[in-house]
């Protein structure tokens, strides 16, 4: 097979030393276009992956940041169909930044995994996170994406213990998630002390590089979170922004791109002992 | 599609994995599996360990009242004039309602995993005052997840839950009902892992609860066999129950499932018609999909978002059904009617004149059904209905459908 893009950048990465910069972003939010301008300018801004949520009516692992992230992008119609429309315009000027669907279970069992993996490879998704899918109940999605050459990436939490997590990892490629914190998203902050041995951990089992995100705001917890995981991931912070622009009437593209911008050059220069803020 | 072939002994679900054939599972975010794999094992010890059982059963006694009685309904068998109907009296159980034979159960495993903080979700409120109801006799903090909507029309239960001293928690995110507040339910576990129990109040959500929720309401079913053998000397040819999630009537029909000659009749809510996007019935107006951690029917729209339930009966407006009737349904053992809220409403006013007894909304679901059941079945037959709970809690409602002020 030939090589991902998840596993190219992964790889470019390790060979700059640093760890990559993941932001989130909710499909539609406030509003497609305005979505489809923030995607587009995410990899100049300094996203060395991108995260694109798609809208489900009813998020349970989501805090209140992303739960009004997808009701907004619901309520102008965004879908799954239109998810993978924004993907594919994204895909036409970029053709390396890998991008990852997160989303929930019920849209692609609507959909029908066979059909979703083969319909998201083509439109150029990299990887699918679904927040409800633990492993236990994996293999008929995870068998529809590795045939269509998509990784599906895996949640590790607290709570995941030693035991565990071989059941985990078993059919994770790409790279594992690790979730900061028992809780939802945007809620509680991550302490990159407690954060350390556990992506070391899961690092050594899995073989694969390893994500961090839940509770990561602002560019000194990027920064800290940057010198012990491979990735770092950043979400309602951001959806936040998308937010607050939209309250305050501001141009919300702008607003978003400068704060990925700032959380990115963290990210960038925390293994430097620099600080970009 | 072909229907799925009917099991030799349909007692044996779930299988290991949680599945009632397609359905259940376990679709959960990482953070909570352990949780529930701790919960499954700890219910299995405990299903097996006639100690707990015996407590258990001390506690149906002498605190919610059990047995609760089967009541042959001369007048209603009367007016319909076919089989007779035989009311299954849930209604007489402390606190009004099947609700509490569940919550007994689970507090007690709860206080035996060393749990020290309940949490639970209600709709109309009468899952959250059994809950809080249990919490206050075994003197656990409580926490109850309403939708700020449920709150605003139901504040009877509000008070009721805040007097048995359980702190009510409005729900304002997505539609801001029953699903709402499962799914904030469900954030809270996830956030206090360590020492949270949380109390599901019905036969679904992920495996292990739709099986213990179940076991602990086939209390009901198993009475109901005893109680009609004695009195008529053999099995109905009818089980009527209304279903929401879906707990009273898997309950009353499980201990039956293995008895082909035992009709098993599930009714919907069917809101304001059938015909109109205004209902709660999974099955008849839904498809299969995943919610709350299990794979069952679901009201839904065509890119799987989850759509708003609606009847007159907040018991019932939840978008989903537990898996194990989705099951039941597919192989054809249970059939699942419905009843609108207009039908409800007559069937409440029926029973309460010719019995003098105030069902519940959501069992006057399955009465307006009843009369349809006995007549198929026909004068020589035996009909069971689940009298699920009582209906002071709903004279407000229905005075307000007539135009009345109470």
């Amino acid at each position: 097979m030939t090589k991902t893009r998840i596993d190219a950048r992964f790889a470019a990465l390790k060979a700059e030393g640093r760890a990559a910069f993941v932001p989130y972003v909710m499909a539609g939010d406030p509003d497609a276009a305005t979505a489809l301008a923030i995607l587009k300018g995410l990899p100049q801004a300094g996203a060395d992956l991108i995260e694109v949520g798609f809208p489900f009516s009813d998020p349970m692992a989501e805090g209140p940041p992303i739960q009004r992230a997808a009701q907004r992008a619901l309520a102008k119609g965004m879908t799954l169909t239109g998810t993978l429309d924004l993907i594919r315009s994204f895909r036409a000027d970029d053709q390396t930044t890998p991008v990852i669907l997160m989303g929930y279970m019920n849209p692609l069992v609507t959909w029908g995994f066979e059909a979703f993996a083969r319909d998201a490879a083509a439109a150029g998704v990299d990887g699918v996170i679904v927040v409800d899918c633990p492993p236990e109940e994996a293999d008929p999605l995870a068998d529809a994406l590795e045939a269509n050459g998509l990784a599906l990436i895996f949640l590790t939490t607290p709570t995941t213990d030693g035991k565990r997590l071989p059941t985990v990892i078993r059919r994770a490629s790409g790279f594992v998630y690790y979730v900061s914190v028992a809780g939802v998203t945007g809620v509680k902050e991550a302490d990159a002390a407690a954060v350390a041995p556990n992506v070391e951990r899961i690092r050594k089992a899995a073989g694969l590089p390893v994500a961090v995100g839940f509770g990561i705001k602002t560019p000194e917890r990027a920064s800290a979170i940057a010198q012990v995981a491979d990735a770092v991931v950043v979400g309602s912070a951001l959806v936040d922004e998308v937010a607050e622009a939209v309250d305050l009437n501001e141009d919300v593209t702008r607003r978003v791109l400068s704060k990925v911008d700032s959380l990115a050059k963290a990210v960038r220069f925390a293994r430097r002992g620099l600080t970009a803020v | 599609m072909d229907a799925p072939a009917r099991p030799n002994d349909y007692t044996a679900y779930p299988d290991d994995k949680g599945r009632f054939g397609d359905y259940g599972g376990q679709y959960v975010p990482e953070t909570l599996m352990p949780l529930v794999h701790d919960l499954d094992a700890a219910y299995a010890a405990a299903k097996a360990d006639p100690a707990f059982q015996a407590e258990l059963a001390g506690y149906l006694t002498h605190y919610v009242g059990r047995p609760s009685p089967l009541y042959f309904a001369a007048r209603l068998t009367e007016h319909f004039g076919g089989a007779k109907i035989y009311l299954k009296r849930e209604e007489l159980n402390h606190t009004g309602s099947h609700k509490i034979n569940n919550c007994m159960g689970q507090i007690l495993l709860a206080m035996r995993m060393g749990k020290t903080r309940i949490i639970a979700e209600t709709g109309a409120g009468q899952h959250g005052v059994a809950t809080a109801t249990v919490c206050a006799r075994f003197g656990l903090p409580c926490i109850v997840y309403m939708g700020a909507v449920d709150v605003e029309r139901q504040k009877p239960n509000v008070f009721r839950m805040n007097l048995l001293g359980a702190e009510v928690r409005p729900v304002t995110s997505g539609s801001a009902t029953l699903k709402d507040a499962m799914n904030e339910a469900l954030r809270d576990w996830v956030t206090n892992v360590h020492d949270t129990y949380y109390l599901i109040g019905t036969a679904a959500g992920m495996h292990p609860y739709p099986e213990m929720v179940r076991d602990f309401q086939a209390v009901i079913g198993r009475e109901t066999r005893e109680q009609i053998l004695e009195v008529e000397g053999r099995l109905p040819d009818a089980v009527v129950a209304c279903v929401g999630g879906g707990s009273n009537a898997i309950g009353i029909f499980h201990p039956f499932l293995n008895d082909e000659g035992v009709k098993l009749i599930g009714v919907e809510a069917a809101g304001e018609g059938m015909d109109t996007e205004r209902h709660a019935a999974a099955i008849n107006g839904g498809r299969p999909g995943v919610l709350h951690g299990n794979m069952t029917y679901l009201l839904q729209d065509r890119e799987g978002q989850i759509t708003e339930a609606h009847s007159i009966s907040a018991g019932l407006d939840y978008p989903g059904i537990g898996p194990e009737h989705s099951w039941l349904h597919d192989v054809g053992r249970a059939t699942y009617l419905t009843a609108t809220d207009a039908e409800s409403l007559d069937a409440f006013m029926l029973l309460s004149k010719l019995e003098g007894i105030l069902p519940a909304i959501e069992s006057a679901h399955a009465l307006a059904r009843v009369g349809d059941v006995a007549r198929d079945v026909g004068k020589d037959g035996i009909v069971v209905l689940n009298l699920s709970g009582r209906g002071d809690k709903d004279v407000g409602t229905v005075a307000a459908h007539l135009g009345r002020q109470i």
